[in-house]
């Protein structure tokens, strides 16, 4: 008589399988013993086994499938990460469904983008009623409110940038969250005061000598800070570089990976102190616009505001034109 | 606290620093440019270091470093140094100690 391994697989169905075992088992133990105990109780442990391996067989192939399944998704998901980036890059917003799956940098960035754009819209609205009310000559009374108001208002844009760089320090960093032509200037994660003052000076006049006089020094001091602050981040940067590369080599023994723990722990030090510099180059810019407030008159700051308004708006209305520019 | 106020007495401009901080760098660049030649001190390569920190902590500089101290009085740490640079505090306060003349 044929013998016919178990192992034979010419059916998926457990049914016919097992049929086809107790047949197989029968045929190789000859004809049925009618009798014999331990005859059924070797058939009892052969079909066991049979039956064991099949089981581990058909889980080895759910496995496969299963992890086959996730490669794919994982694929999906990071397509579909691509594409976010993109949107949000040409400025689209994109809400977060509040997926528990999304990491907490990523929901750190979008819950600032959205409370920036939120804040935007406040302070252009604050700038339409000092536009109004220098255009209708308000009295100085009325002009402080407004422009103590304007000022008070940037304070609160910092303290959230303060805590969205604890969150998240590089999205502050990146300038991901300002249109691309303000990226272009983009310093320490925000504007140059030293620049913003550069452009103002043409359209404070008329400045006393004195005005005059403390206006330069402040351009000069914030450039002397802004300075100050590039070279840290430079050191910051070359501090880095020097500790990855000093656990480049050979890899293999244990001594090395706990020098590479070791030079990583350091290089995440190091990546900790970004968000001091942001810190203080926000510091810079509250204390810039503070002091050049308290140099001018209540009206000159008023000038000096919506000029700062008029001017970041044409570089908004410029990545405006620029995102929607023809293609080829 | 000793120790602090002795070095802070020796130099019209003295900075405390530690060797692996990039804002301590800032802060000295800063007082270069202005032309003081401040006397900076390394906590982690001093003998009392900890102890010195634990003093610079005391008197709320936060974080301890970098630690100014301008004609011996303590002026603050980076936030407070780039304030006063700002409002022309800082030179004047140099020029007063005689860190530097214009």
């Amino acid at each position: 008589m044929a013998d016919v391994s178990p192992r034979t697989d010419t059916s998926t169905d457990a049914d016919t399988e097992d049929k086809n075992l107790r047949f197989q088992i029968n045929q190789s133990q000859g004809i049925v013993a009618s009798d014999g105990s331990d005859k059924y109780r070797d058939q009892k442990t052969l079909r066991r086994l049979a039956q064991n391996r099949e089981a581990a067989r058909k889980s080895r192939l759910r496995k496969k499938a299963y992890v086959q399944q996730l490669e794919s998704s994982r694929m999906k998901l990071t397509q579909l990460e691509q594409e976010l980036q993109r949107a949000r890059q040409q400025g689209i917003f994109v809400s977060s469904s509040g997926d528990q799956s999304q990491s907490m940098g990523g929901n750190g960035a979008l819950a600032f983008d959205v409370e920036y754009a939120r804040w935007l819209e406040e302070h252009n609205r604050r700038i339409n009623e000092l536009r109004g009310a220098v255009n209708s000559h308000a009295g100085d009374g009325e002009l402080r409110i407004i422009v103590d108001g304007v000022l008070a208002h940037y304070d609160s844009i910092f303290r959230i940038k303060g805590d969205a760089a604890k969150a998240d320090v590089f999205h502050i960093l990146s300038g991901m969250w300002k249109t691309p032509a303000e990226r272009c200037f983009l310093w320490l994660g925000g504007f140059r005061s030293s620049e913003l003052l550069k452009l103002l000076i043409n359209h404070l006049e008329p400045l006393t000598e004195q005005q005059l006089s403390s206006i330069n020094n402040l351009q000069q001091s914030s450039q002397q800070a802004e300075d100050a602050l590039s070279q840290g981040m430079e050191a910051l940067q070359q501090s880095l570089a020097e500790t990855l590369a000093g656990s480049l080599g050979p890899s293999a023994s244990s001594g090395n990976v706990a020098n590479y723990m070791g030079q990583m722990a350091m290089a995440m030090g190091k990546l900790g102190t970004l968000e001091g510099f942001i810190r203080q180059a926000d510091n810079l810019r509250q204390q810039t616009l503070q002091h050049m407030h308290h140099i001018l008159t209540t009206r000159q700051s008023a000038r000096a505001l919506l000029a700062i308004n008029d001017y970041f708006s044409r570089l908004r209305a410029l990545s405006s034109l620029w995102l929607a520019r023809p293609r080829e | 606290m000793d120790r602090i106020r002795d070095l802070a007495s020796k130099k019209a401009a003295v900075i405390f620093t530690k060797s692996s901080c990039c804002m301590c760098y800032s802060i000295k660049q800063l007082f270069y440019e202005l032309g003081a030649s401040p006397a900076v001190h390394e906590l982690d390569k001093e003998a009392r270091g900890r102890e010195m920190e634990l003093a610079l902590i005391g008197l709320g500089c936060n974080p301890t470093v970098p630690a100014v101290f301008i004609g011996g009085v303590f002026v603050g740490s980076t936030t407070d140094v780039i304030s006063l640079h700002v409002d022309g505090s800082l030179k004047q306060m140099l020029i007063n100690a005689k860190a530097i003349w214009f």
